[in-house]
């Protein structure tokens, strides 16, 4: 039974990673899941310098999901290079590395340091929606992700995975635009800007007032978009948004994802991304699938 | 010692202890490595219920892997916990947080503060600090005074209310200041915000040490999600922003420490 995928002439043991965000650099969620178990570990966004994040209440429980507005706090590339890229270096699993910026400049600086570690690709953070300066501004305009990504590209060393916000009016949009700028895949979707109001004390539950909803009731808006994509573009896709179980995997590969991401199930579940692994692989033998590849995009 | 996992907790047995207070005595691996000042999290079965609600350990019987959590019910989550009967089972993620550093102030004159339903962690403390000299200051609105008698076994036992109709009325620094027998050498405090800030300035105005356990709003419990951070005046290790993580560098922090 095969479960590797390639994606831009990366092989990964099996189609799992994990969302960026949901599962810091490995460490924490490294108690409860062997790591190289896992097809990749997506780092939590990472900038050129460290970033302090949002005010408090961050998060926020939502029907079946949660909003998050952390405003991708971070400690800056250089600790990622010196203690997160070095622990995940003892496992046999890829590293993918999101870089978040607030100018075109602070994404080239952060992706030029990180260019000659052992990181395998990089995704670029254009589709936050809880910093108010770069970030999802980038990922809202077909022409400025077009030229965001066209300048990543020009100076990474590692193949780019652009990460597409669900928040636009045509996804697919954005997509051909990474693709006609040299994006080697893209990966959606990222959270759905929302928010929630204590009827109580009258007040937004959130400090910034909207988050990023993320969980299991996302995840038929992010299959419907992950189709879309699949049907524009020709490079890969890594498709998230709710995913819980093989099953749903399952279901973003047929949608056309080459690979998916496990994100806020994490939180619910610490040991979610080895049981949809496990999920994944008792569903191949359920259906006598051979390769994993041969479902991806299956249905048309 | 540390002890991290998703245990299946069994209900050893359930009662309500005030109004809207329950004390649940569970059945799990964690129960006999927690420390005092540690938390849990909780999971509901609901769908729409997903993430953990963090609740501080009451207090422990190792020798029977029980734990014992007192909350109070504030949601749909907690309304849930409140309907468990003795034999059902529950999710747990256990241990949680780094809990009140209490060998490091064996010997000292000790004031235990809790208010609300952050006084349930107290009682563990003043369980793992008994035979030392330990005071007590537990905060009320009323004369509802849940789990005060069960202090009086580890500690000398003041009460405060606001309505003033048991105890000292008003606070527990209002409390301790109209108890004027001792001067703390430590203070170890749970309870609202506004109580924490005010233990915080008491102690920096009196050369106390104070360690103050802290809530926020939790996604993962484990460091993960960066979720539930408060304001340092230091940079820790792990943020390098100020930005330190309440479920893992906390929930106890020196309070000196934090920018609250």
């Amino acid at each position: 039974m095969n479960t590797k995928v390639n994606i831009a002439g990366v092989e990964f043991k099996n189609p799992v990673m994990t969302a960026s965000g949901t599962f810091g650099s490995g460490m924490e969620y490294g108690q409860f899941v062997d790591l190289n178990k896992l097809g990749a570990v997506v780092t939590k966004g990472v900038s050129n310098v460290p970033w302090p994040g949002n005010p408090t209440p961050r998060v926020a429980e939502t029907y079946g999901g949660m909003l998050n507005a952390i405003g991708l706090q971070n400690p800056g590339v250089d600790v990622m290079i010196e203690r997160d890229l070095p622990f995940l270096a003892k496992y046999d699993t890829k590293v993918i590395v999101n870089v978040c910026g607030k100018t075109v400049e602070d994404y080239i600086e952060a992706v030029e340091r990180l260019n000659e570690t052992n990181v395998d690709m990089f995704e670029i953070n254009v589709s936050c929606p809880n910093v108010k300066e770069g970030a999802i501004a980038f990922g809202q305009k077909a022409d400025a992700l077009f030229d965001v990504t066209k300048r990543i590209k020009a100076v990474s060393k590692k193949p780019i995975i652009m990460k597409l916000s669900p928040n636009v009016t045509d996804i697919t949009e954005m997509a051909k635009a990474a693709e006609a700028a040299g994006s080697d895949a893209i990966s959606l979707i990222n959270t759905l800007t929302g928010m929630k109001i204590d009827i109580e004390r009258r007040k937004f539950v959130l400090a910034n007032k909207t988050g990023g909803m993320s969980g299991p009731a996302l995840k038929p808006v992010a299959i419907r978009m992950v189709y879309q994509c699949a049907n524009a573009v020709n490079i890969p896709i890594i498709g998230m948004g709710g995913i819980a179980t093989g099953e749903d995997a399952i279901e973003f590969l047929m949608a056309g994802a080459t690979a998916v991401a496990v994100g806020a199930m994490n939180f619910v579940n610490p040991t979610a991304t080895v049981d949809v692994i496990e999920g994944i692989e008792k569903y191949m033998m359920r259906h006598n699938i051979s390769d994993i590849n041969e479902i991806i995009g299956c249905v048309k | 010692m540390f002890y991290r996992n998703v245990d299946e907790g069994t209900v050893i047995s359930q009662e309500m202890i005030s109004e809207g207070i329950f004390s649940l005595w569970i059945k799990n691996e964690g129960a006999k490595h927690a420390g005092a000042g540690q938390f849990v999290g909780v999971y509901p079965k609901g769908k729409d219920t997903m993430l953990m609600r963090p609740i501080s350990i009451c207090e422990t019987k190792p020798e029977e892997n029980a734990m014992r959590l007192v909350y109070r019910v504030a949601g749909a989550g907690t309304k849930e916990f409140s309907e468990l009967k003795k034999g059902d089972k529950v999710k747990i993620l256990a241990n949680l947080g780094n809990g009140f550093p209490v060998d490091e102030v064996k010997g000292k004159t000790i004031v235990l503060m809790g208010g609300g339903i952050g006084i349930p962690p107290m009682l563990g403390t003043a369980k793992a600090l008994a035979g030392e000299d330990v005071h007590a200051y537990l905060g009320y609105r009323n004369n509802d005074t849940f789990l005060s008698d069960e202090f009086m076994q580890y500690s000398k036992v003041y009460i405060a209310a606001e309505d003033g109709s048991v105890g000292v009325k008003g606070n527990v620094i209002d409390a301790l200041k109209a108890t004027t027998v001792l001067k703390p050498d430590v203070i170890m405090a749970c309870g609202p915000m506004p109580m924490l800030r005010a233990i915080k300035n008491y102690a920096a105005e009196n050369g106390i040490t104070a360690y103050i356990s802290l809530e926020e709003r939790m996604a993962c419990g484990v460091g993960a999600c960066l979720g539930c951070v408060c304001k340092t005046v230091n940079k820790d290790e792990h943020s390098h922003v100020n930005n330190t993580r309440i479920c893992t560098e906390g929930p106890v922090f020196n309070a000196e420490e934090v920018d609250i």
